[in-house]
């Protein structure tokens, strides 16, 4: 599997991470690279395994559905970039 | 006497009881060789006033009888734990200025138990790395030093490993994904311990691949990390991957009686072209646990090859989940943004100069495996392989083998740079023996055990079974006896 530069390009948007597009050509070279070394995983002969979920056999804990916590509004908009009127504020989403 | 700077956390313990010396004058002792050092870029948020106010409400604890072993000893704390009302940057630009409103579990157990914080100790940013060289903050660096190259300290807890090592501090947290606690250890020759995964909450430290990270102590000894892992330690319903099992007493269970123990060599850790120091050091160490009574078995872990491969595939998956939250709203850094830029622009400038380039790197990969038509041909092949990788280990453990030891690295420190020109693959060659046991989930100990011919130190790693820290430790304690290594850098910064 190679990966050219309209690929990386695809992945970047796909990430949500701008990459200018004199950058592609190095950024597919880096991930021709790793992917090569993941091909290694092609040798191994899984036929009946399970994909792993969970490295401990125990099941994951279910809390009891009651509400814990809240009214925290000054704490939770303390680190917002943005914020107005008790609200995180973004830039206009629809017209 | 030495500088109080330079005690163990068992040494200070007992002046502490004793009233020989008091938490202030070790606090302060510690905040002078911090001032003394930003030469090595360990501390990179500093929290003296905090300190100092945490070091006087220990010694009033000190005064009464119950106050915990850890009780008014100073500590650095990795900038991946969010401490209160203290920068937790993850050693990124993406969260300049994060100042979490809650502290995380292991930090507050720790809190608990009387420690003293000193501040936050520099990393890769996001844990991404293995030379601290990914830090927003600038490199820190080893405080070993045989020419004028600085070395690197390892990473990604380069930071807490050098703070140990130059004694700026008693001991540190670390977190560890691929062998972020366990080789930067090796590399300034300190311990370092990755507990059995779940065993310490992951609730507030910063995430990076969930299914893999685990938090752990790092430390002048194995008692020491002995007794640090057992304050940091426990079940926490706010991390659902918690184990619900008892902590048991680990310094209580070191004894260095190994008699019979059986000791698994595996052959896949011999790798093609091995440094003969490497290899020597290994073979040492399994003479030094013969002697001590230990049965050594040739052990085979037949997928091990598979194991870096794997992870790469793996942990940035779940790095691209992770790290999904940083998008400019909640907390963090946002992009200056042009007139006419829409959410969509905001949230790929932001990321695009929040984010390094390594880590930007693992989340594009991570984002890329996990995409429609490729995840299972990469996403779930990893996974499967993470299983039978930890079928290797179920299977030796099944057959009676009670530890194995192995090499941490496959080399002492290198110079800080040399790697810049290598691809990122031969980087990652770094966690060749750690990554193992990350998949497995199975706990590991990184103890220095000798030098190489420069005299750098070098590092044998013990990994136990699942819930086995105790006999682990104690099969490490057996080591570092037997090793009897008692070298420190001198101070050169």
């Amino acid at each position: 599997m190679s990966i050219d530069e309209d690929t990386a390009a695809k992945v970047a948007k796909l990430a949500r991470i701008q990459v200018e597009s004199q950058d592609l050509v190095g950024l597919a070279k880096e991930f021709n690279d790793i992917l090569g070394f993941i091909e290694q995983l092609n040798e191994v002969d899984v036929e009946g395994i399970e994909p792993m979920t969970s490295v401990t056999p125990q099941k994951l804990i279910r809390r009891s559905d009651n509400i814990t916590d809240g009214d925290k509004q000054t704490s939770v908009l303390k680190n917002a970039p943005l914020s107005r009127e008790g609200f995180y504020a973004v830039p206009k989403v629809v017209e | 006497m030495a500088n109080l700077n330079s005690l163990t956390i068992s040494e200070a313990r007992d002046k502490l009881k004793s009233k020989e010396i008091s938490s202030l004058e070790l606090t302060n002792s510690c905040l002078s060789a911090i001032d003394e050092a930003d030469a090595l870029g360990a501390f990179v948020h500093k929290t003296p006033e905090l300190a100092i106010e945490q070091a006087k409400r220990a010694d009033e604890w000190l005064k009464k009888e119950n106050a915990p072993d850890l009780c008014g000893i100073p500590l650095g704390i990795k900038d991946l734990f969010c401490t209160k009302g203290v920068e937790s940057q993850a050693a990124s630009r993406i969260l300049e200025n994060f100042k979490p409103e809650y502290e995380s579990t292991v930090s507050q157990n720790l809190l608990n138990n009387g420690t003293v914080m000193l501040g936050k100790l520099n990393m890769d940013e996001f844990a991404m790395g293995s030379s601290n060289e990914t830090s927003i903050y600038g490199n820190a660096i080893n405080p070993w030093k045989i020419d004028d190259r600085g070395l690197t300290p390892g990473g990604s807890s380069g930071g807490s490993a050098t703070a140990v090592a130059a004694d700026l501090c008693l001991a540190a947290t670390g977190t560890d994904t691929g062998g972020s606690i366990r080789q930067p250890a090796a590399f300034t020759g300190i311990v370092g311990v990755k507990p059995t995964y779940g065993r310490c909450s992951r609730w507030g430290v910063i995430a990076f691949a969930s299914s893999l990270d685990q938090a752990g102590p790092m430390t002048k000894t194995v008692r020491d990390g002995a007794i640090m892992l057992e304050a940091m330690a426990g079940n926490d319903p706010k991390d659902s991957t918690s184990a619900n099992i008892e902590v048991p007493k680990f310094e209580a269970m070191l004894n260095g009686d190994i008699k019979g123990k059986r000791i698994g060599i595996p052959k896949e850790y011999r790798l093609d072209g091995m440094p003969s120091e490497i290899e020597k050091l290994w073979s040492d160490g399994t003479e030094m646990l013969r002697q001590a009574g230990a049965k050594i078995e040739n052990i085979s872990l037949p997928h091990t090859k598979y194991a870096l491969p794997a992870y790469y595939v793996i942990a940035p998956a779940e790095a691209s989940s992770n790290l999904a939250r940083y998008d400019g709203v909640r907390y963090g850094r946002r992009a200056a943004l042009s007139s006419g830029d829409g959410i969509n622009e905001m949230y790929e400038k932001t990321r695009a100069e929040g984010f390094g380039p390594e880590v930007k790197r693992r989340v594009m990969i991570g984002t890329y495996v996990l995409s429609a038509g490729f995840y299972d041909a990469y996403y779930n092949r990893a996974r499967r392989v993470r299983a039978l990788i930890k079928k290797d280990f179920d299977e030796v453990f099944a057959d009676g083998i009670d530890a194995i030891l192995t090499p941490t690295t496959p080399s002492a420190a290198f110079g800080l740079g040399e790697m810049s020109d290598a691809d990122p693959v031969q980087m990652y060659l770094n966690d060749v023996f750690t990554v193992t046991v990350n998949l497995a989930g199975l706990p590991g100990v990184s103890i220095p055990a000798g030098v190489d011919k420069a005299g750098l130190p070098l590092g044998l790693q013990v990994i136990g079974r699942p819930w086995e820290e105790g006999d682990m430790l104690n099969i490490a304690y057996s080591l570092e006896q037997s090793a009897g290594l008692s070298a420190k850098p001198s101070k050169w910064w």
